[in-house]
């Protein structure tokens, strides 16, 4: 990011407030834990579905465990799977995507195959197969496989957004000028779609906390007695009603979280488009009575581009 | 105001023969009256004024001409005449078609207004014809949903339009789709849509800006008879003076949303009283530039000039390099108006008194009172004094004479292309793509470039102009042919020296806007070509400010985006991204067509004193044939892939021998009504044909007015000789322009 972006983004009050409520959450989630002796695996038999109090933060559960420690516990994992898994899948997407459709071809035939085999095959399924051989290895691995299977759709939308780009006089003129196919595809086509990208990547961190809630629901993700908000959801659901301490805590840093990248994102885009008009009033609409200018020329380009995912393969 | 209204056949009947001008009396018959009319958009940043009060009064059988550049008003105002801006446009004052009022009526009364009373054709004909239903079925649903007649009636009708727009065979046309018409066919079938109904008022809004030139002089001629056929008054609105100039009896010049001058056609192009309307037309480079430059400038700021057509024989005026009188700054944002005349900030006239109050559009002149108007506090003083544009403007330095040599012969070859040749292939299938068939995109094109000169690449769209480019550009090994440049064999060339000559070469596109990535600061953009030759970011960034000036840009602006600039800016930020290498060829794909008249001749003038400064050599292509006419020495005009004509500017626009440059030259629209008019027109048949058939013999014969005019019985071996021989290059001799044509030469 260029200087001029930075400045865009620290006046851009949205961005500031997502950055921040992110940096907060790490804070707590690293360091809150060093504020009570309770630890995620601790068993306090003396109070079992007890209310926060002075002993118990953020109350107990079922079996007596500190819902503070366990919501911390589990905040750490969820915000470092959601953000791994959400930039390991939009880093392979763009570059499988934006390779695919600049250079064409082979590479574009190979990488819609597989795009195409990745979809068909059933995500959770595999998942759910080889987590329990992986059992042993880290989190890490889980981190790897939801990214693995993540990262598909949003190639392919970077593919036809890139094989419009390509024919945009601005990357014909750096081919011209002779500048490297691949310098030419980091600096020319990937920030021409960042603005999807960083959309899409705000998504998919909300997509994969949902996806790793799902499988640990399931007992394939995080394994007992490690905990992850999913998790920890999953199992105050039930108590949603006659608990509300079991679920909302949990449920609210999960929200929390989803909402701070969001904005962030938000915030990345508008910094990162010149074309958005500092904080308010985004995206400059065409002055009226220029119906002339804009039908001799293509309108503006990548913004209304092609968003829509590709029906076939090898189009 | 209710003028009766005749049955169709009186109306037409009442007509004024063709080519009579209008009457000078003061008329009652008016169809379209706009009276005080503005309408407003809601923009981001404000409400947007797109028309600020503006008066027209259409007459029956008149033809109104309303011009001005982008962001004008002008289309809004065509819109708003027929009711079709958008909800969120605020229209007030009065329009009244017919004595029916359309501010303000009702979706039935528009409904009942609009194919019947008022005819349209726009600029796009593609998306204005359904392609789903065919063309003749389109224009019989336009009369039936107008007047209860039977289908079969409808149809023949139909046809019969179809043949009076000059669709041959229009009986089978009809039964076609609009995908199976070209771009002028479907232009010429949407005219007859739009007369289909007799209408008392036709607009037309941009009709040919889409098209080719021999196309658009066609559909000219075709606009003009259906309005003459049908008595009805029209309403032409362009950007392009040469159009206006040709059909219009009255002119009104848009500028910020209003009326700033408007007149007689001949009294407004011979002698504007408006500063503004003097720039436009002092800024349009002209096709019958070197006669008027001899006439006007007897050689007071241009020394004899070294003339590059040695022997030609009637055009010998010197090189056109009379700058161009470009004006000053950008048309102002509609919702950012300067208090007090609009044009003020851009006008050399103006004073505190225009800056303050906005001045009335006045009747000016003494010969016809009452006919001409303009907006402006000087007028009078122009009047008087007989101004005219190059005293209003401050002229623009000349270039300084960079004195081409004089002989050709001695230059250092800068390119040199021979015999090149590129097909495409075309594919079918979905799975296994099986090659059908090959477009001819280029087949045959000779180019030859010395140093410091500028060859115009001359041709309509889809005569393998930018295959050529690309080509060239390629520096690869072409299919057929070769292409030299700097004196280099392309096929020659290993990876070392390909990216050294990539230093060398450089481009300027058209669109200057999609030629820039958005997402970069300016500064970065003008740098990149230096960068990809190797050049360390800190030795690149030095150069910004100095490329910067060079392009008449402020060094501070290097941080902005492109956005960030007006069009004209944007295609200066475009040539200093190309010069930022020290290139020696540098290749404009239709550098100024993208732009206003008035940003267009900055960009002109830039380019011809670049070149004197920076000893560049341009290959300026172009289809716009009054540019390449003011800034190349050398044309080379391209037909079907092939050079038909190549040679020095003044031989070959002043006694072209080949037919087809003819006929593009006399299809070339001037900006003067009186020479406009007189001129005798030679308009090509039909469109281009396509690339995809690979043709035997001359590729142009289908078209060509004189391979039409050999009798097939006393010429036939003439014409088998067109048909079996494809024509070579000749010149009549040494150094004069060669054309490709068996039967060259003067008709």
């Amino acid at each position: 990011m260029n200087r001029v972006a930075r400045r865009r983004f620290v006046r851009n009050p949205h961005a500031v407030l997502g950055a921040s409520l992110l940096l907060l959450l790490f804070l707590l989630a690293f360091a809150g834990p060093f504020l009570t002796h309770w630890s995620h695996t601790d068993i306090d038999y003396t109070a079992l579905r007890q209310p926060p109090s002075v002993e118990h933060w953020f109350g107990t559960n079922s079996i007596g465990q500190d819902l503070y420690a366990q919501v911390l516990r589990g905040l750490q994992k969820s915000l470092l799977i959601g953000l791994l898994v959400a930039l390991f899948a939009t880093v392979l997407a763009s570059f499988a995507g934006a390779c695919a459709g600049y250079f064409g071809g082979w590479a574009d035939r190979l990488t819609t195959l597989l795009i195409d085999l990745l979809l068909v095959f059933p995500a959770f399924l595999i998942i759910a197969i080889v987590s329990p051989r992986l059992r042993s290895a880290s989190w890490l691995v889980l981190v790897g496989l939801l990214a693995a299977f993540g990262w598909m759709l949003t190639a392919r939308v970077v593919r036809s957004m890139t094989r419009s780009l390509k024919e945009r006089d601005f990357v014909r003129a750096a081919r011209l000028m002779g500048v490297h196919p691949l310098r030419i595809v980091v600096r020319h086509i990937l920030p021409n779609v960042a603005s999807f990208l960083i959309v899409d990547a705000t998504i998919a961190v909300g997509g994969a906390v949902m996806s790793e809630t799902g499988l640990s629901y399931f007992g394939f993700g995080v394994q007992p007695p490690d905990v992850s908000l999913g998790t920890l959801i999953a199992d105050g659901t039930g108590a949603a009603v006659t608990y509300p301490w079991m679920f909302f805590f949990a449920a609210g840093l999960l929200v929390v979280f989803v909402l701070a990248v969001n904005f962030l994102g938000d915030g990345l885009r508008d910094a990162l488009d010149p074309t958005s008009d500092r904080a308010r009033g985004r995206r400059t609409k065409r002055a009226p009575g220029r119906r002339e200018r804009a039908a001799r020329r293509p309108s503006h380009p990548v913004e209304q581009g092609h968003p829509a995912p590709e029906g076939t393969a090898g189009a | 105001m209710t003028a009766p209204r005749t049955a169709p056949d009186g109306g037409r009947s009442a007509t004024a023969p063709p080519g009579i001008a209008a009457p000078a009396t003061p008329r009652t018959d008016a169809v379209l009256r706009i009276r005080d009319l503005h309408v407003e958009f809601d923009g981001p940043r404000g409400p947007a004024p797109a028309v600020r009060g503006v008066d027209l009064t259409l007459h029956r059988g008149e033809v109104l001409g309303l011009v001005g550049e982008s962001g004008s008003g002008k289309s809004t105002v065509a819109l708003a005449a027929i009711g079709l801006l958008p909800d969120t446009a605020r229209v007030a004052g009065s329009i009244t078609i017919a004595g029916t009022d359309v501010v303000g009526a009702d979706d039935a009364t528009l409904s009942g207004l609009r194919g019947r009373r008022v005819g349209m054709v726009f600029q796009d004909p593609l998306s204005a014809l359904t392609p789903v239903h065919r063309v003749g079925d389109q224009i019989a649903e336009a009369i039936r949903t107008h007047h209860d007649v039977p289908r079969a009636h409808a149809r023949r009708r139909a046809v019969e339009l179809l043949d009076l727009v000059g669709i041959p065979d229009p009986a089978t046309r009809a039964a076609a789709y609009p995908h199976e018409f070209s771009g002028g066919m479907r232009q010429r079938a949407l005219i007859a849509m739009a007369i289909a109904n007799e209408p008392d008022v036709l607009l037309a809004d941009e009709p040919t800006t889409a098209l080719d030139v021999t196309v658009q002089a066609q559909v000219l001629d075709v606009l003009r008879t259906a309005q003459r056929a049908t008595g009805a008054a029209l309403l032409l609105v362009s950007h392009d003076l040469g159009v206006i100039a040709g059909t219009a009896d009255r002119v009104a010049v848009m500028y910020a949303g209003r009326v700033v001058e408007s007149g007689p056609a001949t009294a407004l192009f011979a002698a504007p009283r408006m500063p503004y309307t003097m720039g436009l037309l002092g800024a349009v480079p002209r096709l019958d530039a070197p006669v008027d430059a001899a006439a006007a400038a007897p050689g007071a700021k241009e020394p004899a000039h070294g003339d590059t057509a040695p022997t030609s024989d009637r055009a010998t005026a010197p090189g056109p390099r009379t700058p161009l009188i470009p004006i000053p700054g950008t048309p102002p944002e509609p919702h950012d108006l300067p208090t007090g005349c609009a044009f003020a900030p851009r006008c050399p006239l103006a004073d505190d008194a225009c800056r303050a109050a906005e001045p009335a559009l006045l009747s000016v002149g003494t010969e016809e009172p009452g006919r001409h108007h303009a907006a402006c506090r000087h007028a009078d003083r122009i009047v008087e004094r007989g101004l005219t544009a190059t005293d209003v403007y401050p002229l623009p330095d000349p270039p300084a004479s960079s004195a081409p040599a004089p002989d050709r012969d001695t230059l250092p070859p800068v390119l040199k292309v021979t015999g090149l040749t590129k097909t495409f292939p075309v594919r079918k299938g979905s799975v296994v793509k099986r090659r059908v068939g090959s477009v001819h995109a280029v087949n045959g094109v000779e180019l030859d470039l010395g140093r410091g000169e500028t060859l115009g690449l001359v041709g309509e769209s889809g005569s393998g102009k930018s295959t050529t480019l690309m080509e060239i550009l390629g520096l690869t090994a072409p299919e057929g042919g070769t292409v030299e440049v700097l004196g280099r064999d392309t096929r020659t060339l290993d990876r070392a020296a390909r990216r050294q000559l990539r230093g060398t070469v450089q481009m300027v596109f058209q669109d200057p806007l999609s030629s820039l990535d958005p997402r970069l600061p300016v500064g970065e953009i003008i740098t990149e070509p230096l960068r990809a030759q190797g050049v360390d970011r800190a030795r690149a960034a030095a150069r910004i400010p100095e490329l910067l000036r060079l392009v008449g840009l402020s060094p501070d602006h290097a941080d902005r985006y492109p956005h960030a600039f007006s069009g004209g800016q944007r295609q200066r930020i475009g040539i200093a991204r190309a010069l930022s290498v020290r290139p020696q060829l540098l290749v404009l794909d239709e550098p100024v067509s993208a732009l206003d008249v008035s940003v267009q001749a900055g960009i002109l003038n830039l380019l011809t004193a670049l070149r004197a400064e920076l000893g560049l050599s341009y290959l300026f292509v172009s289809h716009d044939l009054s540019v390449v006419r003011h800034i190349a020495d050398r044309v080379s005009v391209m037909y079907l892939g092939r050079t038909v004509e190549h040679g020095p500017v003044a031989e070959v626009f002043g006694a072209p021998r080949h037919p087809y440059t003819r006929a593009l030259l006399s299809a070339v629209p001037l900006p003067d009504p009186v020479r406009e008019r007189g001129r005798e027109r030679i308009l090509l048949a039909g469109d281009p044909p396509s690339p995809t058939r690979p043709t035997t013999g001359c590729g142009f014969r289908g078209r060509c007015p004189r391979y039409a005019a050999m009798s097939p019985t006393h010429g036939a071996d003439r014409r088998s000789r067109c048909e079996r021989e494809t024509p070579a290059l000749t010149a009549p001799g040494p150094g004069r322009a060669a054309a490709a044509c068996h039967f060259a030469g003067p008709p």
